[in-house]
């Protein structure tokens, strides 16, 4: 039973860095554009995609197309940006909601246009787990939680030490006042975007390796990785983090309690007992 | 009476997009009334569907079923209980932000499907319900289509009627209010709560109640039918194209949505071979698109929103 808690919190910690490096993209874009992107998941989606590219047809080991799709994803979010979502940005959030909800689908199809509906993997060699005792550990695991350990501590670095990362602490904290201070809005927007692809695309790369790559990988994660975003107080990225391997580590262990077919019940039941008892997230957000 | 293969798909056509229209008078309450984000829209489809279908069906050994109801009743049962878990879900969620709301609906979407996919005892999961009892089978199949049709439009006029008194109403007026200037409409001393949950609900059994007939028409549903994405996105989009606030809007919105994406089946149908197993990714592509164009072009729709003519003579000063 012990054992059994033991290994199911691995499996959380895996899955729950996952959903963090989703929500992070998520809570930023909440907190400077106001609306909560629909098209995250799919964003993933791409992101796996791209590395397939390298991984696949050329053939390249992964540490070069993770970056790669890292760096892809998030341009094609920008993109996006620029022609769509920016011309939308005037009028209601709620329309830039609506907006991405429709985004979603277009990258959905695309997808399945490009790549066809097959589950796919990168690599078809099985690596043993290691054994400790009565514990099973994959290699990849240790490496995906190293790797979004690395990023995490980067956007850390990045939001406390430039003068991007202030101006856009800045703006999620006050619009209006940031933009009196003369901060570039529009850039800060940009950047923002490509910090939310990036990270989309690592976390569409890591569900890909943990299970298999499919149209419908990043939709069918949207609603853990909301579920971090407001548990960690939305538009909070430290928050987002915390939450997404707070909801990891819950979500595998209930399975210890429900059948699995029902966790995403349990991000959604944690998402109202969040709303319901402190609408602000764990951590105070907005 | 025999009807031509044009005709009978012409039948079918206005069959099917009529139901949509039900479907997005539904969501006008939620969101064009009231301005509730509401993206489970397939989950309150398929309860009122499976609903219709477990109480309609005979006996069977692989779901619930055997209860025999007539269908009137069934479609006003599927209705209530599609309305009763709105309830539900409205008084927990039904105060929150509008980007909280849909993220709790697309939760409660999936859960739906989650439970109509695994609890086979209920909906006989992933295989569906089959003989789903039609009305009208005493008739010849073209004359049951034409009927059943007649029946739909009749559903859309009576819907339509209801709601657009309710626009009209001071319970209209206050929505509109709510949905304009929350602050203002607590300040004088109206239940936010109360009426958006009223919308919510409202809204939920018209869906409940399109689920109903969409079952019947079907014969057979199953959970592959409810996409959560394709039957909320159409939805979706045939609100925002007719003019989300504008009960006629909505109803042209289905419509003209509809015969588009009916005409996108042909479009693919010329695809080379290769092609052809990803024509369906293509007409989401195309309608998708088409979303971004109306935000950005059109936004208030095909007929917009226009305020209510304020009854003439029961104008009564406080």
């Amino acid at each position: 039973m012990l054992i059994d808690l033991l290994q199911l919190t691995i499996f959380g910690l895996v899955v729950g860095g996952i959903f963090a490096l989703g929500a992070v993209g998520v809570s930023m874009l909440f907190g400077i554009l106001r609306f909560a992107n629909f098209a995250h998941g799919d964003m993933m989606t791409l992101g796996g995609y791209f590395a397939l590219v390298v991984v696949g047809p050329l053939a390249l080991p992964m540490w070069i197309a993770f970056p790669v799709a890292l760096a892809a994803t998030a341009a094609v979010a920008v993109v996006i940006d620029r022609l769509l979502f920016r011309r939308l940005r005037r009028t209601a959030p709620v329309i830039l909601l609506i907006s991405s909800f429709g985004l979603a689908l277009i990258l959905r199809s695309i997808i399945q246009i490009v790549w066809g509906p097959e589950n796919v993997v990168y690599w078809t060699e099985i690596t043993l787990p290691w054994r400790f005792g009565g514990l099973r550990i994959r290699p990849d695991h240790l490496v995906m939680l190293a790797v979004t350990v690395t990023l995490v501590v980067l956007l850390h670095l990045f939001l406390t030490r430039t003068r991007m990362g202030k101006a856009m602490r800045a703006m999620a904290d006050d619009p209006d006042l940031a933009r009196v201070t003369g901060i570039d809005t529009e850039r800060v927007i940009a950047w923002t975007w490509i910090i939310g692809g990036a990270l989309a695309a690592a976390a569409g790369i890591f569900l890909a390796v943990d299970t298999r790559l499919n149209p419908l990988l990043g939709w069918n994660t949207l609603l853990p990785v909301f579920a971090a975003a407001l548990l960690g107080g939305i538009g909070k990225p430290y928050g987002a983090i915390a939450g997404g391997f707070l909801l990891g580590i819950v979500s595998e262990v209930s399975t210890l309690f429900l059948e699995p077919v029902y966790k995403p019940a349990v991000a959604f039941a944690l998402i109202v007992l969040v709303l319901v008892y402190r609408p602000t997230g764990i951590f105070g957000g907005r | 009476m025999e009807l031509g293969g044009l005709a009978s798909f012409l039948v079918f056509f206005l069959t099917l997009a009529g139901i949509y229209a039900i479907m997005t008078l539904g969501l006008n309450v939620q969101w064009g009334f009231s301005g509730q984000f509401n993206i489970g829209i397939a989950g309150f489809w398929a309860v009122g569907s499976y609903a219709a279908a477990i109480l309609t069906t005979p006996e069977s050994p692989y779901h619930l079923g055997g209860f025999a109801w007539p269908m009137l009743p069934s479609a006003l049962f599927a209705a209530a209980l599609s309305a009763l878990i709105a309830l539900l879900i409205g008084l927990i969620c039904v105060n929150l932000r509008t980007d909280y709301l849909a993220i709790a609906t697309i939760g409660i979407g999936e859960i739906i499907r989650l439970v109509l996919k695994n609890e086979e005892w209920l909906t006989n999961g992933v295989r569906g319900i089959p003989a789903i009892p039609r009305p009208f089978s005493g008739y010849g199949r073209d004359v049951q289509a034409l009927l059943f049709l007649a029946l739909v439009v009749a559903a859309i006029i009576v819907v339509h009627a209801l709601l657009e008194r309710a626009r009209r109403s001071p319970w209209g007026r206050v929505q509109r209010a709510i949905r304009d200037n929350e602050a203002a409409a607590r300040a004088s001393g109206k239940n936010v709560l109360r009426f958006r949950l009223e919308a919510f609900v409202l809204g939920a059994a018209i869906m409940g109640f399109g689920g109903a007939l969409y079952a019947h028409f079907a014969g057979f549903i199953s959970p592959e039918a409810f996409d959560p994405l394709f039957a909320t996105f159409l939805v979706w989009v045939m609100l925002i194209a007719g003019g989300s606030g504008n009960n006629r809007g909505a109803i042209l919105g289905a419509f003209a949505i509809w015969a588009l994406w009916s005409g996108t089946q042909f479009l693919t149908a010329y695809l080379p071979i290769e092609w052809a197993a990803r024509g369906g990714a293509l007409r989401v592509l195309l309608v998708g698109l088409l979303l971004q164009v109306i935000l950005i072009s059109r936004p208030e729709g095909l007929l917009p929103e226009r305020p209510p003519r304020p009854i003439a003579g029961r104008a009564r000063r406080p």
